[in-house]
């Protein structure tokens, strides 16, 4: 995992066109319209967005439409539920030092 | 292990935040003790088979806990924590960052909120975990990779080692 996804989700405009592609794929200039942003954020925007694999660019006659990639989306689900998995280990962990002081005390 | 206690794990990934809780089968009292006591601590404190020292822990307000997390093959990363506010056996907050083994930290850091109440002898743990960038949320796990190289069995034997110590 590339740590640029994290700085690619950290931006809320980059999370707002992500949500927007997610729903249907967007003209670069279509972005720029919905934001109210000048082409040249959007395209700083959209760079980020596609070096981490987030969206990918699809040409259609003169156009190039940005679809969400939702398996990269997945990956960085699977991370966190990796990182949920190291809190369940330390709690049971927990869980059996809780019951070994409780034996002891009784 | 004990499938029965409550597990809520929730990324809020626009706020870089993780809130965490957790029901424990013992009360207040202890589990307070278990989540603010080095010796205690340093048992369950990291996933293993990593594991947790601490190399000093002085728990009241502006005191700080310089522990590592101590990797198989020996590798140790330190880090410290800064208690900001304790009510004790409620609520304690501190400031969380990396460092070197000297205790030069590493910023920007997380902020850790702890709240804890009991009922029919459990006891609810609610963390919320403020990261102020993502990429900290991904060292994090970093250094537990290692942890999932691990069989389930390995973990067993910890657990029962720990049991077998009563």
């Amino acid at each position: 995992m590339k740590q640029d996804i994290f700085q690619a989700i950290a931006d809320p405009t980059r999370r707002a066109i992500l949500t927007l592609v997610a729903i249907q794929a967007l003209t670069p200039n279509a972005m720029a319209e919905k934001f109210d942003m000048t082409r040249q954020a959007v395209s700083k925007h959209i760079k980020v967005l596609q070096e981490c694999d987030l969206i990918k660019p699809q040409h259609s006659g003169r156009e190039i439409y940005y679809h969400f990639n939702a398996k990269r989306m997945q990956e960085f689900d699977n991370w966190l539920a990796q990182f949920r998995q190291n809190w369940e280990t330390q709690f049971s962990q927990l869980d059996a030092l809780l019951s070994t002081i409780k034996e002891q005390k009784k | 292990m004990n499938n029965h206690l409550l597990f809520d794990f929730n990324v809020d990934k626009a706020a870089k935040t993780v809130y965490i809780t957790r029901e424990f089968n013992a009360g207040l009292d202890l589990v307070w003790d278990a989540f603010t006591q080095a010796d205690l601590l340093d048992q369950w404190g990291a996933p293993a088979p990593m594991q947790a020292k601490t190399k000093y822990m002085d728990f009241k307000v502006g005191g700080r806990r310089f522990y590592a997390m101590i990797s198989p093959d020996g590798q140790e990363r330190w880090a410290v924590q800064e208690f900001t506010s304790i009510t004790p056996k409620t609520n304690f907050k501190m400031y969380n960052a990396f460092s070197d083994e000297h205790e030069n930290r590493e910023l920007p850091g997380s902020e850790w909120d702890y709240n804890f109440s009991e009922e029919n002898g459990r006891t609810t743990v609610n963390i919320i975990i403020f990261n102020e960038s993502f990429e900290r949320l991904e060292r994090l796990l970093e250094g537990f990779k290692i942890g999932f190289t691990m069989t389930l069995a390995n973990l067993e034997n910890l657990l029962s080692t720990l049991s077998e110590k009563q």
